[in-house]
């Protein structure tokens, strides 16, 4: 083996033992499933997250769809994601259905009243995804009607774009987030909105370590739907939730999510029951550095 | 599939240059020293003027040291002495600086410089860190020459 293999693979052994062993880091994490507030993540830092979605369907078949989302911190200013989809259909079939590669840039240098975060995401779908990571334009529950089979001949291109508003006051969180969706196969502008309000049990840290302190635990809401398109917006044919959110974030780098969520009309799904596991490894740029030989 | 793989290897590439990118920031320690330690100075009078409700709090020293561990530790050190990422914060600049300087610092971050903004924890927390930072003192051998550690 030549030098540089045996570097490779140490280096390659050494990013995995790292992945494996449990870092002391941990981030405050807000509670949301759909909503952003405008939080980045730290610089070096990767989180891993799994998510599912379990929603009923109107005149068809429940589903379970699921997601895994890696989140890494670029910069203090730009966080990069990469999402892959999934889905179950009961009595139907299990399938990949596609991915997204979202980044968050924070143009401002200091805190404000509200804080801008400019959102641009790239997705590959098929028409079969059910995440409802964010419901936009005219998309209703209907549309997941079909099977499987049927849904994923559609193929999507889709460029999103969103503005996310956010405060903090008095320990309260308030994100206000619009959406615009570019289908890049000729199709109009859709839009979106997702809001929320959240919150830490408590806001003062307790003196002693503990996982099931008041501050460890957030609560909050949150509300999400479709504006139409360019051609008809509004909220004729649309669909709406709302949806209770909390988290638990663990000290020891774990956070655990939980949220039911309820259609506001007849064109959303009638109940939604999401849930999020997620560990956050803190020096993850160091790590890759070191594959490149830097830093040593 | 290929859009796939393609995006992934945009994905990976980005990654790899931010992390190497970050990795030279440590190299102009002295230039990053000076322009660091100078945002405690850009705190608005008004910031500065801030009392800490967790002043000579002992409880607030202790949650302050494990938010310090949990949250700082990774780039400014253990002992807040300085690490890779981040300068000391045992220097006479931080030490010297009023609880509502650094309390400023923490809400806003030096965003362009690394340092993320901090105000996603309460405000509380925040002071409870300042409490632990200030509780900690000027390191013995912490001069105005101060330069991060070698890795």
């Amino acid at each position: 083996m030549s030098a540089s293999h045996s570097r490779l693979l140490s280096s390659f052994l050494f990013l995995l033992l790292a992945l494996f062993v449990p870092a002391c880091a941990r981030s405050q994490e807000s509670a949301y499933f759909v909503t952003y507030d405008h939080y980045l993540e730290e610089p070096g830092n990767l989180e891993i997250e799994y998510f599912s979605t379990f929603g009923t369907q109107h005149g068809g078949n429940d589903f379970h769809a699921f997601w895994t989302e890696l989140e890494y911190g670029a910069t203090a200013w730009w966080t990069t994601e990469f999402y892959l989809d999934g889905q179950t259909t009961f009595n139907d079939s299990t399938l990949f259905t596609g991915f997204r590669w979202e980044n968050r840039f924070r143009p401002l240098k200091h805190e404000h009243f509200i804080n801008p975060v400019i959102y641009v995401e790239y997705e590959r779908l098929n028409g079969a995804d059910k995440i409802l990571r964010e419901v936009e334009g005219h998309d209703v529950a209907s549309d997941m009607g079909d099977p499987n089979s049927a849904l994923k001949e559609e193929t999507k291109n889709e460029l999103e774009l969103k503005l996310l508003l956010s405060s903090t006051f008095k320990g309260w969180n308030f994100a206000e987030n619009t959406t615009a969706t570019k289908n890049l196969s000729n199709e109009p502008w859709e839009f979106g909105y997702a809001l929320g309000a959240s919150r830490p049990l408590k806001l003062a840290a307790s003196p002693q370590r503990c996982s099931f302190c008041g501050q460890n635990f957030v609560a909050g809401i949150e509300m999400y739907g479709g504006l139409g398109d360019r051609h008809g917006f509004g909220l004729k044919d649309t669909s709406h939730y709302l949806a209770p959110v909390a988290a638990w974030n663990l000290p020891s780098g774990w956070t655990l999510r939980v949220s039911p969520g309820f259609g506001l009309n007849d064109n959303s799904h009638g109940f939604l029951l999401r849930w999020g596991l997620s560990y956050e490894i803190s020096g993850f740029g160091e790590m890759v550095g070191h594959l490149f030989g830097r830093g040593r | 599939m290929k859009a796939c793989v393609v995006t992934l290897c945009i994905s990976a590439t980005l990654v790899a240059w931010s992390a190497v990118a970050g990795q030279d920031l440590g190299s102009a320690s002295k230039r990053a020293k000076d322009s660091v330690y100078s945002e405690i100075e850009k705190a608005p009078e008004k910031a500065r003027a801030k009392r800490n409700p967790f002043e000579l709090n002992a409880d607030a020293v202790s949650a302050g040291k494990i938010l310090f561990e949990q949250h700082c530790a990774e780039c400014h050190g253990e002992t807040a002495l300085g690490g890779k990422k981040a300068p000391s914060l045992r220097a006479v600049e931080v030490q010297g600086a009023s609880p509502g300087a650094i309390f400023w610092i923490l809400t806003n971050g030096v965003v362009r410089r690394g340092m993320p903004v901090w105000s996603k924890l309460p405000e509380p927390q925040r002071w409870q860190l300042v409490t632990y930072i200030k509780s900690l003192g000027i390191a013995p051998s912490e001069t105005a020459d101060y330069a991060p550690k070698k890795p």
